[in-house]
């Protein structure tokens, strides 16, 4: 298998991007995109170099690398911070490396997103902490709304792109919203904050089926063998570190 | 247009544990049974791909769609009741085996205490130890009476284990050995024996070897594959309604399931009965099942809600304390608990089954002495290995954040390294916790949805707090490193999973005046109405409930046979 690879699309992803920027001489209106994107050229510029001696050049694409439902705008700023809330460190790959940011827009373009099987009827009031979520937004509105937040306090607070800023700045911004201290439209920082970082973190741990758990890293990380038909030879004994295997192996069988 | 369908002898309102145990016996002895189910038909080859814990656990694949029906919250009748609009502190089954198809399979019988809850205590320790406003009743059946049923249910469904040293009598030994012991269960027996306690092996419904029970069904021995509670076992080793009363029921030939039926009414008239009015979900269009006897088997808030809406029974009113239906709504204490991190010991916390563990009885019940404590009751305390799951389990030691490098080494590094000991706080019944219609609130049919008024009392915190440092101090003995203790109990949020043990609700006692069901579940105004299901529960226990709902439920079943030859009421 050669699926270990699959990070490689992403840098075809930024490569054909950078390059669609550049040919189709889009002009972004408002100051505010165009220095987003102009600062991500240059950002590309530089993770580019790191990821190419990373990763081989000659694997095949992964078509499930491409956006269901975010702007390229709003996966950035996702990609950026989940990355925050689970980064690469000595045990092993951040969600940026774990396409955590694909996970949450394939997430977010069905039922998940929409609330499909939630109780989204009126009248809306707003409840005590113990009654729970009671907004009118669904998770596709709060991520709008929230991550349109999050670029906006970055260049209120720093005048530059979220994903411009250091590890540092950005840590700080996000402080802010999960401390319910940014005020947003519609729902609270503290509630956005909460729904992007458990949904990076089922990025990280899902099967990879869904977009996310790149190449089972997340679980190899965390010892979580996947899908297993059994456990009876190993029950009684310490711990035993097994390799894990995804449904894919089941659906193959 | 209503089609009227042709009289069975029983129509069943809900098809789970209840339903399922009920047609099997009935349909042996020849009578015409009709299950009506408004979820969907579900086989074991369905969960070939179960091992899927987004889909299952935290998507709740097998749960009902809060978008048709939910509940409505308030803590207390001061404050507005919203609705629960996504799943947190329980979930409500739905589909063929209801609950019991994605059960853990922690399966237990109350205490001989529990049946006689409010004598004893008062027997023991004066009137003045129950608070004024709790209203804590006996079942009006005894620990004896029950135990042939708790008996028959535990060879059906071949529950595993060993003697609780603290528990009631047994008329026979379990059907099935105890589960296999793991590290930490090992560490927990070592630990409690040490301290003077009575350690178990969990019974269990997960199977520890193969079996063929008096039915003639056979199941294969469970693998500990760790994906039990919200999925449903690929192997049929988790006792569930589909592989065991649901095709013995089957088999007879006398028993037909209708998928995607809701019930909407129960149909009464001259204080009977008459059948049930039925939406085919996948048509739009209404039936009227009549029926001999009508068993109404949805758990808790299904058979609250619809005698509330078909207007059957004395609602029960929580200002004068008079009435019935709805009365009692109970749950479970379960924020007594304790994690230890260790640093030099690791565990296989990825295996597991649902009825995995071990466990104490030494603080559950009246088991020790409550002369100098300001609560009643207690928990049973238990070390599971269910089999913890990646994005559910990231247990990190307090003062940790919650998110970023920190959270990711430590979360990583305790994954197989710590262990949760935990109370099953028992809950009492109070005056104000009570289950009735929201007046704002409906389903999409349009009609209102249920409504829970309930809050933690001073005895629950007490209760917390009592449990947690006694987990507390099991984890030390167990030698973790670190120990965080949750023994603050705030105010019950329904955003916050804590247990699917809601009880209540249509409860069953000795007086028709401050109950709803006699102890065959049978509705005391309504002879040939059985309300089977914990609505039952006048309290709830220190223990999982389906053990019990499974010995009620075989009860009803002989309840309802004797109702058949001779009618009237059967006491």
């Amino acid at each position: 298998m050669t699926e270990q690879k699959k990070n490689t699309p992403v840098l075809d992803k930024r490569s054909s991007r950078r390059t669609f920027i550049k040919n189709s001489g889009l002009t972004v209106g408002g100051v505010v995109l165009g220095g987003a994107l102009g600062s991500l050229l240059l950002k590309d510029g530089k993770t580019t170099t790191n990821e190419t001696n990373v990763h081989s050049s000659t694997a095949p694409s992964n078509p499930n690398v491409a956006l269901m439902y975010f702007t390229p705008e709003q996966y950035r700023i996702t990609e950026a911070a989940s990355e925050r809330i689970f980064p690469k460190d000595e045990n092993g790959p951040g969600a940026k490396e774990l396409l955590v940011a694909y996970y949450i827009d394939h997430q977010l373009s069905g039922a998940w997103g929409m609330g499909s099987k939630e109780y989204t009827s009126g009248p809306f009031f707003p409840g005590e902490d113990t009654q729970g979520y009671q907004g009118r937004q669904n998770r596709q509105q709060i991520f709008e709304i929230g991550l349109k937040g999050i670029q906006d306090h970055s260049l209120k607070t720093y005048d530059k792109s979220f994903i411009e800023l250091s590890e540092d700045e950005q840590d700080a911004i996000l402080t802010e919203f999960a401390d319910g201290n940014v005020e947003l439209k519609g729902v609270s920082s503290a509630h956005f904050f909460g729904v992007l970082r458990t949904a990076t973190i089922e990025g990280a741990y899902a099967d990879p089926l869904y977009g996310g758990n790149a190449n089972m890293e997340g679980w190899k990380m965390k010892n979580f063998p996947g899908h297993q038909m059994s456990f009876l030879d190993i029950i009684e004994k310490e711990f035993t570190k097994i390799e894990p295997m995804a449904l894919n192996s089941q659906h193959k069988h | 247009m209503v089609t009227k369908l042709p009289k069975v002898d029983v129509v069943t309102i809900g098809v789970g544990w209840s339903a399922g145990i009920i047609a099997a016996e009935l349909t042996k002895q020849g009578k015409k049974v009709v299950g009506l189910e408004r979820g969907k038909e579900r086989k074991t080859e369905d969960y070939f791909m179960a091992h899927d814990e987004l889909r299952y656990a935290v998507r709740h694949e097998m749960m009902q769609d809060l978008s048709k029906e939910t509940i409505t919250f308030r803590n207390n009748d001061k404050m507005r009741s919203l609705p629960m609009r996504s799943y947190g502190s329980f979930l409500l089954g739905v589909g063929v085996g209801g609950s019991g198809a994605h059960w853990n399979g922690q399966n237990f019988r109350f205490l001989p205490y529990d049946f006689e809850l409010r004598s004893k205590t008062i027997e023991k320790y004066g009137l003045d130890k129950i608070p004024a406003d709790m209203t804590i009743q006996d079942w009006g059946i005894t620990y004896d009476e029950i135990e042939p049923y708790y008996d028959q249910y535990e060879k059906m469904a071949g529950i595993s284990g060993e003697d609780n040293p603290l528990g009631g009598r047994r008329s026979n030994p379990f059907p099935t050995p105890a589960m296999k012991k793991t590290e930490a269960m090992r560490l927990f027996d070592e630990a409690t024996k040490k301290m003077g306690y009575h350690p178990y092996v969990q019974p269990s419904a997960n199977l520890s070897e193969n079996y063929t029970n008096p039915d003639g069904i056979s199941r294969v021995a469970c693998q500990y594959c760790g994906f039990c509670e919200r999925f449903g076992c690929e192997y049929g080793a988790k006792a569930e309604p589909g592989v065991t009363v649901l095709p013995v029921a089957k088999a007879t030939g006398n028993f037909e399931v209708r998928p995607h039926s809701e019930v909407r009414r129960i149909l009464y008239s001259n204080g009977k009965a008459t059948g049930v009015l039925y939406t085919d979900l996948t048509t739009g269009e209404e039936f009227e099942q009549s029926a001999d006897v009508v068993v109404l088997s949805g758990y808790v808030f299904t058979n609250v809600r619809l005698l509330l809406l078909s207007g059957i029974g004395r609602p029960y009113d929580p200002t004068t304390g008079t009435g019935v239906i709805g009365k009692n709504y109970a749950y479970q204490i379960r924020k007594g608990r304790a994690t230890g991190f260790f640093d030099d010991h690791k565990f296989n916390n990825f295996a597991g089954a649902g009825g995995l563990g071990m466990i104490i009885d030494d603080f559950n019940g009246d088991n020790f002495d409550h002369t100098d404590l300001d609560f009643i009751h207690g928990g049973m305390i238990i070390l599971g290995q269910t089999g913890q799951r990646p994005i559910a389990n990231n247990q990190v030691p307090s003062g940790t954040k919650s998110w970023g490098k920190d959270f990711k080494d430590a979360s990583l590094k305790y994954t197989n390294a710590s262990l949760t000991v935990s109370g099953e706080g028992a809950s009492m019944a109070y005056k104000q916790h009570f289950l009735d219609l929201d007046p704002t609130y409906n389903d999409a049919f349009g009609d209102p949805l249920v409504r829970i008024t309930f809050d933690f009392e001073e005895q629950d915190r007490q209760l917390t707090k009592y449990l947690a440092e006694k987990c507390e101090g099991i984890l030390k003995e167990m030698g973790a490193n670190h120990v965080d203790v949750s023994g603050d109990l705030g105010p019950y949020n329904v955003a916050e999973y804590q247990s699917t043990h809601n009880t209540g609700g249509v409860i069953m006692g000795a007086d028709p005046e401050t109950s709803a069901v006699n102890n065959y579940s049978q509705m005391w105004d309504v002879e040939n109405l059985f309300v089977v299901g914990a609505s039952s529960f006048p309290q709830n226990a220190g223990y999982n409930p389906t053990g019990t709902v499974g010995a009620l439920s075989y009860r009803a079943a002989e309840g309802i046979l004797k109702y058949m030859e001779k009618g009237g009421s059967l006491i």
